[in-house]
């Protein structure tokens, strides 16, 4: 017998993943914004003369991008309370997160500010500018505008990673479609729709941080 | 007292003595000509003034305080001491106007309306007034050196250094930039350049000062220099020139 298919069968649950979309979207948000912050610390951090800070963090770094974001996340959410740390399952979500792009946007950014010709750094230095003022006005913006599309791919990936989320039960998308398929056993229907929920939410963001970028970095005669 | 010392200053770059103890004072409102081989140290030396190289002996006084290589210190002495580097170093990302304001406005805590001003009559003193809303990459080789030097003026410095500036330009191009610094140099400003130029060293410095080896080894007024050079080496090298 013949599969028959049937995606009415998800009509009674969209708003299961309409719940899905929103929490998938609110983690990508927050994870982003403060992982790429966290990332530009660490960028700093690897990059100035502080030979005992850089070092902490590029230990972060390897440690983070040597072992699954699925490890990270149940060691932040069934780990930590053993040191009395005890995080709702969307704070243990966004929490790994954003420790997740933190180390993987530190080596991009760093990159980006590797790539800053000496001699810009030594006419602000000319200038009587200090390290803060040096990397504000004129290191950060044109590093990060060399290293944009890496870093946008990599905060495509963390929200796709965000899916295991679902699995502390974080009520993100696929949290959403699992629960659904379990009620109704329409696995095909329903993955099949939430593949392409994932398509369309990842060429927007896509689409966002292109937008976000040109704003960023756009010529702005602005005196 | 002059406005800069320096005593006795060494520097090495590992096993590499680079300069092996230079004095030099530095009046105001002199214009001094720093010559030599490649590899003699000039850029070096220039670069010693402004602390962004790190000497490992000697003494650096400007405007009759002692430098040290405290964060304080090397700061204060930027805000006297200006430079300009042959590869222009404009920031890529900023109009010629903002980067000429953005020192004054974040170091200075200049008022937008301030920066601007001086700004302004810096580019206009560099004959660029036509070209403020412009980006470094939409400017000639020229045109980026004007900037530079417009940009260390802005500050104020009573010293400016200028470390060939014409050196990365097309030939055609090198008179418009020696035409300003001329001019700076008839207005009265401390000048120390390190320069190929012979002809413009001889017209318009002071004071010749020829490295070799990473010390000064002959110095004084270029038209007795040049004339009558009293050591070999700076024979040869004015010899090799012509
Ligand atoms: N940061 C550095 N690290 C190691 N060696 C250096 C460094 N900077 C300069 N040197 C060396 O010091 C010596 C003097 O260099 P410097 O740049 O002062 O020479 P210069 O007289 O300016 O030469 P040029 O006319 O080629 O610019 C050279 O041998 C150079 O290779
Ligand atoms: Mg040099």
């Amino acid at each position: 017998m013949a599969y028959k298919f049937d995606f009415g069968a998800i009509v009674p649950h969209w708003q299961l993943l309409f719940d899905g979309v929103i929490l998938t979207t609110e983690l990508t948000v927050i994870g982003a914004v403060v992982g790429v912050g966290l990332g530009i610390m660490g960028a700093w951090a690897r990059a100035s003369r502080a030979p005992v800070i850089s070092q902490i963090v590029g230990v972060y770094v390897e440690l983070i991008r040597n072992t699954p974001f699925l490890v990270q996340l149940f060691f932040i959410f069934f780990g930590l309370p053993a040191l009395g740390v005890k995080l709702t399952e969307f704070q243990a979500a966004v929490l790994a997160m954003i420790v997740n792009l933190g180390a993987y946007s530190t080596e991009i950014i760093r990159a980006g500010i590797l790539a800053i010709p000496q001699g810009q750094i030594e006419a602000a230095q000319s200038l009587a500018m200090n390290r803060v003022q040096i990397f504000r006005y004129v290191v950060i913006l044109p590093a990060l505008k060399k290293i944009w599309p890496a870093l946008s791919s990599q905060i495509v990936i963390v929200m796709l990673g965000s899916s295991v989320c679902s699995q502390i039960a974080a009520e993100e998308l696929t949290f959403g479609a699992n629960y659904i398929q379990a009620l109704n056993f329409r696995a095909f229907e329903v993955y099949f729709v939430v593949t392409g929920l994932y398509l369309v939410m990842s060429i927007l963001l896509r689409m966002g941080l292109k937008v976000l970028g040109n704003f960023l970095f756009e010529r702005r005669r602005h005196v | 007292m002059s406005l800069v010392e320096l005593h006795a200053i060494h520097k090495s770059f590992g096993e590499l003595e680079v300069l092996k103890g230079i004095d030099l004072s530095i009046d105001e409102g002199q214009v001094i000509a720093l010559i030599g081989k490649s590899g003699s140290g000039k850029s070096t030396l220039l670069r010693t003034i402004n602390g962004l190289e790190v000497i490992d002996d000697g003494v650096i006084i400007v405007d009759g305080k002692k430098i040290s290589d405290r964060d304080a210190d090397l700061l204060g002495l930027r805000l006297q001491v200006g430079m300009v580097f042959q590869q222009f170093n404009l920031f890529p990302h900023y109009t010629a106007l903002e980067n000429v304001m953005l020192s004054p406005q974040v170091v200075k805590k200049q008022s937008k309306a301030e920066a601007k001003q001086i700004a302004e009559e810096m580019l206009a003193k560099v004959g660029l007034a036509d070209k403020m809303m412009h980006y470094p990459d939409q400017l000639s080789g020229g045109q980026q050196q004007r900037v530079a030097i417009a940009r260390a003026l802005a500050m104020k410095p009573k010293v400016l250094l200028c470390d060939e500036v014409t050196s990365a330009l097309d030939p055609e191009l090198v008179n418009e930039v020696l035409a300003v610094v001329r001019q700076l140099a008839e207005e009265g400003m401390t000048l120390v350049m390190v320069t190929h130029e012979m002809r413009f060293a001889r017209e318009v410095c002071d004071k010749l000062v020829f490295m070799h080896q990473g010390r000064i080894h002959e110095t004084g007024d270029p038209e007795t220099v040049f004339a009558n050079p009293k050591t070999p080496e700076l024979a040869s090298f004015v010899g090799g020139l012509a």
